[in-house]
């Protein structure tokens, strides 16, 4: 994999060593479980597999858009193509992968805490979320919802023919999932570190989860009482919506983006967190600014929330409103500006690794910065006019939620694979597989920008056919995307059984979680460690110049 | 229901009592923000329907809210004597506030109901019995309230569930270890006090 | 002063409040009612947060958790209300 892995001793079969993979046999030591990393598993498979379906959806809707007349699905049917693949993606996939999986395999082992804090209550999340995955499937199956993510009314309370209570429903039942486990984080962080583990001396990856999981507990009920309402509203005929009725239409797209906003930043921190870890570990070098990255995450947090106006300067919102959302759209671009900084000045000087984990984590930063800057045309309410509901708000998000998420995600998956099943993974297919994805990516959305820049109005399958270049060039990249994101399945799974076994530390990284066994054993820790000093000591054998004596041994305890 | 041993992640009971006082403090504000999304809706009513949203409040039994009010605030008061008195020691006396704090919630439940059944029989039930409702904002502001009261019933009844669990059937807490749980427990039961706190003016005295 | 005697006391002034909240609503007093109506069930909720739910025993970090929902919940009306008065 590296000269880093040579330093690790390693012992010759995963079956000597006693794991959290071997503690106990048989699917009900894993139904049953109440420890953290197979819980983080459970999620691993469940989320993986949504991923699948919501991507399949994804590919439905490159294809039907390789002409621009309605040759592969019905106007009903892409209707329901793209709320499927919006739905799954984003409560299935997005806002659960990273801090379900990595938050949850990792924070104790980061924090040196034997597991979370309410373990019984981990597990509760993982079955409410497959109750509301489960249900969204069972929808899928009897005919699917048209109405797209947003549930945006008058459409949904009251025209729509398609089964819109039960996917509310789904989308109701998993936010339980999110507030559960958000709450389990910030009471994990708060009150199980171990002894010397200081706020200042935590993983930027904890502070970003941990700002995360503060958006986890206070936006998801709004989302739950929204949605509640709009069930009333399509059995009951209420009104509070209705304008015919009295109600106020842009009531719901207020309540519905006060949580669907931040939801953004619960997508977007946690990956946040992953690219300091795998930026650090790449460059070998210490974090530049650490603080001003842990607090940048909590900014994003808090002014995150005071932003959900922006998708309503052409809904009817006052301009006045709109005014002071534009401006504090275009604030909360300060402290994600912050996090590039201090990531590029973390790596000027360093000793750069271009393993696969550093190439995603690149990839992140790229894509990132272009969904960034094109979230702040959008805040600008001249320029929204022009460009909202087209195909530049799309690209937009997608930069953003895969380009920089999910890239984040198989970083992470890539970075922390050896700790969690205790194999090593081909570091040559890694990085095929990022610049696949990189590729494949920019190529599925860059000429959506354009699209959306030309008038290309988003939602509409039959368009003009001066369109179709760029969106046969977009499909085209889609399927590279797609191979990109397949190819990981492969040689990831091959690793489990032909891998070389790692050892505790193969990327040769600090934090505590690179202390303990590949896998880690069933409680994490012999003994709980004692911290004495802060993350990212490197280089890690020699004694930098400016450190105290004896602290460099702590970390290995 | 006694406290529970020591769990894995923690190596201090106290420090576990901190970390379950935490996650009940944080699970109650998220219901707060769940009941946030009834007052954000119930405000814009009030923003853009100004007057007829005061005639329809002013049509509501301010007096029954009034006396619930009374007996919530009582109730929660017990709750929190009862605590003390697990805490002194005194298991007998905190058995007995409990019990009486359980019989104002459902005295509670019980105005409630009458309340509903009154407003059945006047006619401003939204769908169901809505012959004084004609559409607009009086009828959004009874679907408002039945909203908000209703899910307010059920966090009611969430808590008396839960308060009934204190004491039944092993009977109060009686060790000052087993005081953390009916502490959670409390704290549940202050904030279906706290909900009612707002949701008494925004419904009943706007004038 | 004892525990109970302090439980008694905060309760008279619960019901004190209360009795005072409903006499407001019947001043002629026009848009100011809202603001005293909720200043005083700011009140009660204060009175209800500090001495029943005990934060005024706990430290920084709880007393923040208690108070995260209503502070979240005000970002929300705040800027609800500037477009709903605005529009």
């Amino acid at each position: 994999m590296s000269r880093r892995t040579s330093q690790d001793a390693i012992p010759d079969t995963r079956e000597e060593r006693a794991s959290y993979l071997n503690a106990g046999q048989g699917l009900g030591s894993w139904l049953l479980t109440h420890d953290h990393k197979r819980i983080a598993l459970l999620y691993l498979i469940s989320i993986t597999f949504f991923f699948a379906v919501a991507g399949c959806a994804a590919a439905l809707i490159r294809a039907d858009l390789l002409t621009p007349e309605a040759d592969l699905l019905s106007n009903e049917g892409y209707n329901r193509a793209f709320s499927l693949h919006g739905i799954i993606m984003v409560w299935f996939f997005l806002i659960p992968s990273i801090p379900n999986v990595f938050g949850n395999f990792l924070i104790p082992l980061m924090i040196g805490a034997r597991d979370v804090a309410f373990p019984r209550l981990n597990l509760a999340s993982w079955y409410i979320f497959m109750a509301g995955g489960l249900l969204t499937l069972a929808i899928v199956v009897m005919g699917g919802v048209d109405t797209g993510w947003t549930f945006y009314t008058p459409y949904s309370s009251t025209y729509s023919n398609a089964y819109v209570i039960g996917a509310l429903a789904a989308v109701f039942i998993s936010g339980f999932s999110s507030i559960l486990t958000g709450l389990n984080f910030i009471v994990t962080v708060h009150k199980c570190r171990a002894p010397g583990m200081t706020w200042g001396r935590l993983p930027l990856f904890v502070w970003s989860h941990y700002a995360t999981s503060v958006i986890f507990v206070l936006a998801t009920p709004v989302l739950s009482i929204t949605l509640l309402l709009v069930a009333l509203e399509r059995i009951f005929g209420v009104g509070i919506f209705d304008p015919a009725l009295g109600g106020d239409p842009l009531l719901f797209q207020h309540l519905f983006w006060f949580y669907s906003h931040p939801a953004v930043y619960i997508m977007v921190l946690p990956a946040m967190g992953v690219v300091t870890e795998l930026i650090t570990a790449a460059a070998h070098k210490r974090v530049f600014g650490y603080w001003f990255i842990a607090g940048s995450s909590i900014a994003i947090a808090v002014i995150g929330f005071l932003v959900w106006g922006h998708h309503m300067f052409v809904a009817g919102q006052s301009p006045y409103a709109s005014a002071v959302f534009s401006f504090l759209s275009i604030v909360v671009a300060v402290p994600s500006a912050i996090k590039v900084y201090n990531w590029t000045a973390t790596l000027h000087k360093g000793e750069i690794l271009l393993d696969g984990p550093f190439l995603f984590a690149l990839a992140f930063i790229g894509l990132f910065v272009v969904g960034g800057l094109t979230g702040l045309m959008l805040a600008m309410l001249a320029i929204d006019v022009h460009v909202h509901d087209t195909y530049f708000v799309v690209a937009h998000f997608h930069y953003i939620m895969v380009g920089g998420t999910v890239s984040a995600f198989f970083g992470a998956l890539h970075y922390w694979w050896p700790k969690i099943t205790g194999r090593l993974h081909s570091d040559l297919w890694s990085r095929v597989s990022a610049i696949l994805i990189f590729g494949g990516f920019n190529m599925t959305f860059f000429p959506q920008f354009l699209l959306g820049y030309e008038g290309m109005p988003r939602r509409y399958h039959v368009y003009d056919p001066s369109f179709q270049v760029l969106n046969v060039m977009s499909s085209v990249g889609a399927s590279i995307l797609g191979l990109g994101y397949l190819l990981p399945l492969t040689y990831l799974l091959w690793s489990l059984r032909y891998g070389k076994p790692a050892g505790p530390n193969p990327w040769g990284a600090t934090g505590l979680e690179w202390s303990v066994a590949s896998p880690p054993p069933k409680h994490n820790f012999e003994t709980i460690p004692l911290v004495a000093t802060g993350p990212y000591r490197y280089p890690l054998e020699a004694d930098a110049p400016d450190e105290g004596e004896g602290e460099k041994e702590a970390e290995r305890v | 229901m006694s406290e529970r041993a020591l769990h894995d992640p923690f190596t201090r009971l106290d420090r576990q009592r901190e970390a379950d006082r935490l996650g009940m403090l944080l699970f109650l504000g998220s219901e707060v923000m769940l009941f946030g999304g009834l007052f954000a809706a119930a405000m814009v009513l009030r923003l853009q329907h100004s007057h007829d949203y005061i005639a329809a409040s002013k049509e509501m039994h301010y007096w029954l809210g009034g006396i619930n009010t009374a007996v919530l605030l009582t109730s929660s008061a017990l709750v929190a004597g009862a605590l003390e008195a697990t805490r002194a020691g005194r298991a007998r006396l905190s058995g007995w506030l409990l019990g009486f704090a359980i019989a104002l919630g459902l005295a509670f439940l019980a105005i409630k109901g009458t309340e509903y059944a009154i407003e059945w029989r006047e006619g401003v039930v939204p769908r169901f019995s809505d012959a004084k409702l004609h559409g607009g904002p009086h009828e959004l502001f009874m679907v408002l309230y039945f909203c908000a009261t209703g899910l307010h019933a059920l966090h009611v009844t969430g808590g008396l569930t839960l308060l009934g669990m204190m004491i039944w059937p092993k009977g109060a807490a009686r060790a000052e270890r087993e005081a953390t749980t009916l502490g959670n427990v409390a704290l549940y039961w202050h904030l279906v006090d706290l909900i009612w706190i707002f949701l008494y003016p925004t419904l009943y005295l706007a004038r | 002063m004892t525990a109970s005697l302090r439980l008694v006391l905060v309760w008279a002034a619960l019901m004190g409040l209360l009795a005072l909240t409903i006499g407001a609503s019947f001043l002629p007093l026009g848009p100011v009612l809202p603001v005293i109506s909720y200043a005083i069930a700011a009140a009660k909720a204060g009175l209800v947060l500090w001495f029943f739910m005990e934060l005024r025993e706990e430290g920084g970090l709880a007393r923040l958790a208690g108070m995260a929902g209503f502070i979240w919940l005000a970002f929300l009306l705040t800027l609800l209300a500037a477009d709903l008065t605005t529009r």
